[in-house]
């Protein structure tokens, strides 16, 4: 056997398709943003999020202090440009200074939910039998709360603590997350590379965790995108109903109320300026997670050529499958 | 000879849109009425490409550049969008590879039969006897409720039957097979290329049948078109192609398949095609071509008439006279050890699904058992069942004496690590988010206690001995072609020094040249480390070369076992005589084919 024991010669290296992509999100990150769809929906976002971050260390005025004749509604001047609110305080600073308390909750809140909803989803469906009954059952009881409903529950019990909205209002988005990485996983469950490692006899925590959550990055990122969205409008609906920071501290959610009884005849501004951020910043994170989803699922922004070959390859794979 | 010929492809060019690469270049065929043109290329050649554009059509991303196709003296390429949808049809058809995905599953047969011949009025001139007519003609008539039937309520065969019936309901002028028999066992294969090659030579149609598996070709087609990284390397009527082809590439190719009848070393052809945009200057297939000369690095050979074939090789002429070798295995010895794996009455089920059916093998160690049977026999699942993926099996399952458990999970780590598996679909067995380091280091993290340094040395040490650099290491799995792919999941089963290799269908998914070279890496593999194996097949040709023993297996029961020469050579169960005879042979065997010349 002479013959075959002489090794074939080592094979010219593999063709490096052009730029392949090491870090999966950040390469669809990157090419989200560089659709006009991403390049409008992350331009948003980030005047949005400046405008919290810088927002608090160039107020003209004090946000909490009562400012000017003392009237309520002052009408937009050279001195307050958007004019005064209810207690006479000035409209720019405190919308200056009343968002980013909103976000960094709405970002924990998201943050919390993706974690809780992602542990339960990728569990349920690679565990499955009663594990994923009992998990999907309670994300169904869950998910028959109305979201604010839910939140104004705890919040009444206990009290409106800040990081008890968080933690409630990241709750009732995990269901969703759940539901969503769920039927990712079981598709993943099932391929070879992971039934590869099963065999082995490595456990299910490891087996998750190591080889099918880093393959669940894309729905997760489009996920945590979607989630970021409804917090910051559940978090801006909450603070409108009074569960957010105690008054004085400006909140753009709370301004809107606070102010209603400006809106005829005093100062529209005090009404008009918070709701337009809270607008602009879900549409931003909606656009931008679009566009990201739209990248992810190759509806636009993949380099044609990676995809005519990928195609290929595929078509090629697609041979095997069948015996 | 006609006046004209059906189809005449002229200086076709495709590239990739907007950056004027080319996929396909030079591309010139005639195909004449009655006459199947065999159009073979491995994954990447361009064939489907090529088979697409002859619609008119170009894949997302890619765009017909420059060339002609002219069919009955229309040109394809200059008609107006609603001239084409006119045309497809009508004129030119389709039978694409996968007929479970391309028959409707909502509509009856019946529908979809109709729907195109309403579609293209003036056609034919009474759609239902249309209908009934090509319902015969692809023998699907047997059953008068078949225009009732939806299609998941038939098998695959007939399921391709009604695609072809489609396609040849208006009686185009122009039919593209694209690898129509890939998904289907060689039985019913064999019966569909038969329907194809009647209806063809009865109607005068022109067919472009592309595949990737010679021997399918080499029965069917009158002439061949072999392709390689765009353009068509060798050109010339089936028997000579066949018998003496002169391109290096046809020849590793043809040199590369497997023969039921010998036992003998297969040789692929190392390395892989280019792909667009990379391709060298010279003969594209300089680099993998053992005949390169210095000239061949440089300058492009031009098409040259050879014998009967039209080659782009330089040293065509000398090449002729050049010696095919082929080297024949000697076989091992029985062995008298005992069994290190054996299998006694093992039953499995899906559900309550019973799939196997008292089926017991033994597998001596250091030696090669092969398991053959169509899809369905159940031969993925008894490999399931021995490493313990599938656990729903009766019986009793011996390895070096003691009974395996059912299942992954009741077995300990030392027996999960002797006995290793290797995928079927190297595509789907690697992470794609895990370098081939840190999959290799994985089990070794896993079974042994290693340091870092150990483990990379042990993956680097692996991956030399699968004919992989170490360079490897750091790559992805999207960054490595099939065949490599496949060699790194050899590695991985091989890196924890296993006892029994359980192979599924490994080379399945490959092309032939590259599946020479991973059967001979397996087994090398195997001798060099005294392993025993379990080699899992459709393909009967493949087990000569591999395997000392075989069980043939059909419908969960094994039908017919021994040592390979007497299975092969004499089989006595009809079954086993007719998967022999089945086998797509090389050569054509029937000279009739050749009649177009």
């Amino acid at each position: 056997m002479t013959a075959l024991a002489a090794p074939t010669e080592p094979q010219e290296p593999a063709v490096r398709s052009p730029r392949t992509p090491r870090r999966q999100w950040l390469a669809v990150l990157g090419a989200a943003a560089r659709t006009t769809r991403g390049r409008v929906g992350l331009g948003i976002m980030l005047f949005i999020a400046l405008v919290t971050v810088i927002g608090p260390f160039v107020t003209p005025y004090s946000s909490t202090a009562i400012v000017g004749s003392g009237l309520p509604f002052a009408k937009p001047s050279a001195q307050y440009l958007l004019g005064t609110d209810v207690l006479s305080r000035d409209v720019l600073s405190r919308v200056l200074d009343g968002g980013w308390v909103m976000l960094v909750m709405a970002l924990c809140s998201t943050v919390f939910g993706v974690v809780v909803g992602g542990a339960a989803g990728i569990s349920a469906a690679y565990l499955r039998g009663k594990w994923d009954g009992i998990i999907m059952r309670t994300v169904d009881v869950v998910l028959a709360f109305p979201q604010l409903v839910f939140a104004l529950l705890f919040v009444s019990i206990i009290g409106p603590k800040l990081w008890l909205i968080v933690i409630v209002v990241g709750f009732t988005q995990a269901p969703a997350v759940a539901r969503v990485l769920r039927s990712a996983t079981l598709d993943i469950s099932e391929r070879d590379y992971v039934k590869a490692i099963e065999l082995q006899g490595v456990k299910p925590v490891k087996v998750m965790w190591s080889e099918i959550l880093p393959n669940l990055i894309t729905p997760l990122m489009v996920e945590a995108g979607l989630r970021l969205t409804y917090s910051i409008v559940v978090m801006a609906g909450l603070a409108f109903l009074g569960f957010g920071q105690p008054p004085p501290s400006p909140q753009w959610g709370y301004m809107i109320n606070e102010n209603r009884g400006g809106l005829i005849g005093g100062n529209v501004w005090a009404v008009v300026a918070p709701t337009i951020l809270i607008a602009l910043l879900t549409i931003g994170t909606n656009t931008f997670t679009d566009a990201v989803a739209r990248v992810a699922i190759g509806i636009e922004g993949r380099p044609q050529e990676a995809l005519v070959l990928n195609e290929a390859a595929v078509a090629e794979t697609t041979l095997g499958e069948t015996a | 000879m006609r006046a004209y010929e059906r189809l005449e492809v002229k200086d076709l060019e495709i590239c990739l849109a907007g950056t004027g690469r080319d996929v396909v270049s030079e591309l010139s065929l005639t195909v004449g009425a009655g006459e199947v043109l065999g159009l073979v290329g491995e994954s990447g050649s361009g064939k489907t490409t090529v088979a697409l554009a002859l619609l008119g059509h170009a894949r997302r991303g890619l765009e017909i550049t420059r060339g002609e196709i002219a069919l009955d003296g229309v040109n394809l390429l200059t008609l107006s969008p609603q001239e084409m949808r006119e045309f497809r049809g009508a004129k030119v058809a389709y039978v694409p590879q996968d007929p479970s995905a391309a028959l409707n599953p909502t509509l009856k047969i019946g529908s979809q039969l109709t729907e195109c011949l309403t579609s293209h009025p003036g056609a034919v001139d009474e759609v239902r006897s249309r209908v009934a007519e090509v319902l015969a003609e692809v023998r699907l008539d047997a059953q008068p409720e078949m225009m009732k039937r939806y299609p998941h309520q038939l098998s695959g065969g007939q399921q391709q039957r009604v695609a072809i019936a489609m396609a040849f309901c208006c009686r185009p002028s122009l039919i593209v097979l694209d690898e129509p028999t890939t998904g289907l066992d060689v039985s019913t294969q064999r019966h569909v290329l038969e329907t194809i090659r009647n209806l063809c030579k009865t109607y005068g149609v022109a067919a472009v049948y592309v595949s990737h598996d010679l021997a399918v070709v080499g029965g069917l087609v009158s002439k061949v078109a072999v392709m390689y990284a765009g353009r068509v390397i060798e050109l010339g009527a089936t028997y000579p192609v066949f018998n003496t082809p002169v391109h290096p590439y046809t020849r590793g190719l043809l040199a590369a398949a497997p023969s039921p009848e010998r036992a003998e070393v297969l040789t692929g052809i190392d390395g892989q095609p280019p792909r667009p945009g990379r391709r060298p200057q010279g003969c594209f297939f300089a680099p993998r071509c053992s005949f390169a000369i210095d000239r061949c690095r440089v300058e492009t050979p031009a098409p040259v008439q050879v014998r009967s074939q039209v080659v782009r090789c330089f040293r065509a002429s000398e090449i002729v006279h050049a010696e095919r070798e082929r080297v024949v295995l000697t076989p091992l010895p029985d062995s008298i050890a005992e069994p290190s794996l054996s299998l006694k009455d093992i039953s499995a089920k899906y559900g309550s699904q019973p799939v196997l059916h008292g089926v017991s093998l033994d597998l001596a160690p250091e030696r090669c058992v092969a398991v053959v049977g169509e899809s369905g026999s159940g031969k993925t699942t008894l490999a399931r069942c021995i490493v313990g993926l599938h656990s729903n099996w009766e019986g009793d399952i011996r390895f070096e004496g003691n009974p395996l458990a059912r299942g992954t999970r009741r077995r300990s780590k030392d027996v999960l690590r002797r006995i290793q598996y290797i995928f079927q679909n190297p595509y789907t067995s690697l992470n794609p988010r895990k370098t081939i380091g840190q999959i290799l280091a994985q089990p070794l993290d896993h079974y042994f206690d290693m340091s870092r340094r150990e483990m990379s040395d042990r993956a680097a040490k692996v991956l030399q001995e699968v004919s992989l650099g170490e360079d490897f290491l750091g790559r992805y799995p999207d960054q490595l072609s099939g065949g490599e792919r496949q060699r790194v999941a050899i590695a991985r089963a091989i890196v924890v020094e296993p006892d029994v290799l359980v192979c599924d269908e490994v080379t399945s998914a490959l092309d032939v040249s590259v599946q020479a070279v991973i059967v001979e890496l397996l087994r090398r593999l195997q001798r060099e480390h005294g392993l025993s194996m379990v080699f899992i097949t459709h393909n009967l040709a493949l087990v000569r070369s591999v395997a000392q023993k075989v069980v043939v297996l059909n419908e969960g029961r094994i039908v017919e076992h021994g040592s390979v020469e007497k299975v092969l050579e004499h089989p006595e169960d009809p079954y086993t005589i007719k998967l022999i005879e089945d086998v797509p042979k090389l050569a054509p065997a029937d000279e009739p084919v050749l009649s177009g010349y």
